[in-house]
């Protein structure tokens, strides 16, 4: 027997047997955006397995029809958890992604986009630089007299996305630095490396230190390993695979140094391509052991705290909060009892459930700079549906849910990180001092 | 214009899909052992968008299939070649819930959980749960007439739906059925609840909506021979208790579901029995305790109580996960769908045990035992040649139904599946008292042509000497 790819290159095509786990039972469907916003089959996870199927086969080509169709997947994973088959479309959509990247150009406008999020995002630096721009651009009036203008609307879809995620921060924010370690409080139970992030550094510098100073409170040594750098999140998720790699073993490298017991993130999409590490360097002999050690050493903050005996005192809150699951903890890490436990735990806190909360919000990683328009609907449907819980506050452990639903949300209303809550509790504040 | 051009216009470029890889998305629905590449799929967006891509394809003569989820397994939405597809997923507006009459109007694309999600606020519920719920729509179930664990007691589609706004083979919008309960004239509404989508297409739904029971006990009964476990599905229904849902798992099926989810179920029983009672509480338990004496008489093994919704809730999921659960332990798989008086259920059982031993195939069964509603799971594996030899036992299993005094099918249609087997189970009076029926509503035979009743095509030319064809008989053709 001859074996063969059909369509796909020999470097790593979506496996056979995966593909055949999938039964066509149509369970996936209802959990999945692109499927409730346009109702195609081939914008479904059933039709892009069967894409996927037919590609494998050799029966279609690679070309823009089938890349169209796997771009406008957000990668949210909802139809892993609603699979019954449990059919791995996480495993088949990171090998697709990287065929697709080799065999498909991608239109002139598209690349300038994609080119443009890949040269800031993962640089907190030049990440810190846009910023800059952003809080002039509030500061001086520009987005109002923009906005007033209608220039906004003129705008191509991406930029137009870009300038509304823009979140308020404060100059003295951008520049935060978390000190090099920081000491347990009472008995030491565990040292930790804490992963700050890049955009999530630059923007929400607040929760990295309500981060460090809760563990901290938990009796965990938290040290911020020097000159870390991106964790190749997004990249591995937009199937640029080698850039994914070099950035892990960096990443790798960087950590190692730290000795700490537990690696800990407090993105959802960092912690799950960290998580993801020992896939993705499998086949580098100098990394494949270590990459499997790194892996099985990352937790989420929320998991990490769940699983430690509180320690510190929690100090009532009075609010009702609408916990938000981000995709990446939820359906790609499974987490989502832990934070929704950690939050019940502080007195006085009412959790309340949000309508079609397994549906993405349409942040995505780049989703919501790439794919504007499909974003756009998702993150109204989110803001609408949050809204009509009404909430005192939202929480959701991802940065990038965190700015796609604050951009859509009609009223003022608090958006923090969980971790942020559990910090006021235990310093015994009000939410909006600690968060100051 | 050619009748592409044309829908392209009416529906505009965004809501018609004719490219060939994405056509090939279509090409079949839950059941895969049927594929045809449609000319077309369309997504009109309202009623008046159905009516005109209808009426397009009436003008033209062009074949078209209704299609929802895409979720049926009996291949009511298998494409014809040269035809098209109307997809109805962008309907899918809950119109109104109306909690005083005891009703909601929805489109046809609204999925039959999110009616019941919409009611629940007022206490309310849409009783059919076919198991695919939380993807089926309701459209589908309108034309399949659609079943579910809970039908036992509160009956099928046909019995919930109170009036259907749909468009014919001609492109007519019409209603069938009403708000009075009772209509005098032709249950016209009946007859097209499980047509089959060869009708005509439903584009907007009244349904009736139940209060909540006030009460619900649910256990799982194990069994250490499958006859004890029919035997006391027998017992409890001739005690005079009507239960909510029995439902029964076979080993494999249990194994299949503990691969699949968190699974309740005892990994290595034969047997068991999901039993649940609903209504007045102090009904239900006292009920509640002589099923478990009727199912400790038959031999039963092991009884578990769900403590509280959530354990309830593990045991449905279970439950309803299970078809796609098997894909965990084949690759492929056909379901049937055939009925057996409830006296029979062990014998049918035993018998289906035998053929598949015969067969050299495994045959998983789970399914609504109250309603003596088999499915029978015939695994296979596509790579590995054995789709013949699954396709016959499959056709076997759902003939034997019939023999022993059933049913081809209890819910998941005819389609395109059995319609070879039609035959077996009606005269050729009936075949053609139907085929009439079928085309006073499309003369032209436009509407989902190819399921329902047997083809020569479809079904294989058999040699011999020239049989008039039922609709010849009956005067609906004539012989060229």
């Amino acid at each position: 027997m001859v074996l063969t790819n059909g369509s796909f290159d020999a470097h790593r095509p979506p496996r056979r047997e995966l593909l055949d786990d999938c039964v066509h039972c149509g369970f996936c469907l209802p959990s999945c955006p692109t499927y409730a916003v346009g109702g195609e089959e081939m914008d479904s996870p059933r039709g892009r397995i069967y894409l996927m199927d037919l590609a494998e086969r050799g029966e279609i080509p690679l070309d823009r029809t089938m890349a169209g169709h796997i771009d406008s997947c957000l990668g949210c994973l909802a139809c892993v958890t609603a699979c019954p088959s449990g059919v791995q479309y996480d495993l088949l959509l990171e090998a697709t992604r990287p065929q697709l990247e080799r065999h498909v150009p991608r239109t002139r406008r598209d690349r300038l986009v994609r080119r443009a999020v890949f040269a800031v995002f993962p640089y907190p630096a030049r990440m810190r630089v846009a910023a800059l721009f952003g809080v002039l651009y509030r500061r001086l009036g520009l987005r109002a007299l923009t906005h007033r203008l209608g220039i906004v609307d003129r705008l191509p879809a991406e930029l137009r996305a870009a300038e509304g995620l823009l979140p308020p921060v404060k100059v003295r924010s951008l520049f935060r630095r978390l000190p090099a370690r920081v000491a347990a409080v009472g008995e030491r139970r565990l040292r930790v490396a804490l992963l700050e992030g890049c955009a999530q550094r630059v923007l929400f510098g607040d929760v990295n230190a309500a981060t460090a100073r809760v563990l901290a409170a938990e009796g965990c040594e938290v040290v911020v390993p020097e000159g870390q750098r991106c964790c190749g999140a997004l990249n591995l998720h937009a199937g640029l695979e080698d850039d994914a790699a070099a950035r892990a073993r960096r990443l790798i490298d960087t950590f190692e140094k730290a000795e700490a017991d537990v690696v800990v993130a407090n993105v959802a999409g960092c912690g799950s391509s960290m998580k993801e590490y020992d896939r993705l360097l499998a086949d580098d002999p100098a990394y494949a052991e270590r990459a499997a050690r790194f892996a099985a050493s990352v937790r989420d903050v929320t998991e990490l705290l769940a699983e430690l005996e509180p320690r510190a005192p929690r100090h009532p809150i009075q609010a009702k909060v609408a916990y938000h699951d981000a995709c990446h903890l939820a359906n790609a890490q499974r987490i989502r009892r832990q934070p929704r436990d950690l939050l019940r735990a502080v007195p006085g806190i009412e959790l309340t459930d949000i309508a079609e909360a397994e549906l993405c919000c349409g942040s995505a990683g780049i989703y919501n700079l790439v794919q504007p328009v499909a974003a756009e609907e998702l993150g109204r449907r989110k803001a609408a549906n949050i809204e009509a819980a009404a909430p005192d506050v939202i929480a959701t452990a991802n940065a990038g849910c965190l700015l796609q639903v604050r951009r859509f949300l009609g009223r003022d209303i608090p958006l923090v990180h969980p971790i942020e809550i559990l910090d006021a509790s235990i310093r015994g504040v009000p939410l909006e001092r600690a968060r100051r | 214009m050619s009748w592409a051009a044309e829908l392209t216009e009416v529906l505009g470029r965004e809501n018609v899909i004719t490219d060939p890889a994405r056509l090939r998305t279509y090409e079949c629905d839950g059941l895969t052992g049927y594929r045809v590449v449609p000319a077309m799929v369309v997504l009109p967006r309202s009623a008046a968008e159905v009516a005109a891509a209808v009426g397009v394809c009436a003008r033209h003569g062009v074949p078209f299939v209704a299609r929802g989820a895409g979720t049926g397994l009996s291949g009511g939405a298998l494409p014809v070649a040269d035809g098209i597809v109307i997809s109805l997923q962008r309907l899918r507006r809950i119109v109104e819930v109306d909690p005083v009459n005891l009703r909601a109007v929805v489109e046809p694309g609204v999925t039959n959980l999110d009616i019941s999600k919409a009611a629940a606020p007022y206490g309310l519920y849409y009783a059919p749960d076919p198991s695919s719920q939380q993807v089926c729509t309701i459209g589908g179930n309108v034309a399949e007439n659609s079943g579910g664990a809970h039908c036992l007691k509160y009956g099928f589609t046909v019995n919930h739906v109170l009036a259907a706004e749909v468009v014919l083979a001609d492109g007519t919008v019409t209603t069938l059925g009403g708000d009075s309960p009772q209509l005098p004239g032709y249950d016209l509404l009946g007859a097209f609840i499980g047509s089959e989508g060869t009708l005509g297409i439903v584009t907007q739904v009244t349904v009736r909506l139940l209060a909540k029971p006030a009460a619900v006990r649910t256990m799982v009964a194990d069994f250490a021979t499958v006859a004890g476990a029919g035997d006391a599905v027998t017992g409890i229904v001739a005690a005079g208790i009507v239960p909510a849902a029995i439902e029964m798992l076979d080993n494999l099926a249990i194994q299949a579901v503990a691969a699949s989810t968190q699974s309740v179920y005892t990994l290595d029983t034969v047997a068991a029995l999901v039993v649940e009672l609903d209504g007045p509480p102090d009904d239900v338990a006292e009920q509640f305790e002589q099923v478990q004496e009727i199912c400790r008489a038959h031999g039963c093994t092991k009884v578990l109580v769900a403590e509280d919704a959530e354990q309830r809730a593990l045991i449905w999921t279970g439950r309803k996960a299970a078809f796609a659960a098997v894909g965990r332990i084949s690759p492929d798989y056909f379901v049937q769908d055939g009925v057996v008086p409830r006296g029979r259920l062990a014998e049918v059982l035993g018998r289906i045990a035998a053929m598949a031993d015969e067969a050299g195939v495994r045959v998983a069964n789970v399914f609504h035992a109250g309603d003596g509603n088999l499915h029978p799971l015939v695994l296979y594996s596509e790579a590995a040649g054995e789709h013949d030899r699954a396709e016959r036992l499959s056709t076997e299993i759902a003939e034997l139904c019939v023999e022993l005094g059933g049913s081809l099918s209890g819910e998941h249609g005819i389609g395109a599946d059995k319609a070879c087997s039609m035959p077996r189970m009606f005269g050729e009076d009936d075949l053609a008292t139907m085929l009439r029926l079928r085309s006073a509503f499309d003369p032209g035979g436009l509407c989902n042509p190819g399921k329902v009743f047997p083809t020569p095509r479809l079904c294989g030319e058999r040699p011999g000497r020239y049989r008039p064809h039922p609709l010849e008989e009956a005067g609906v053709i004539e012989r060229l």
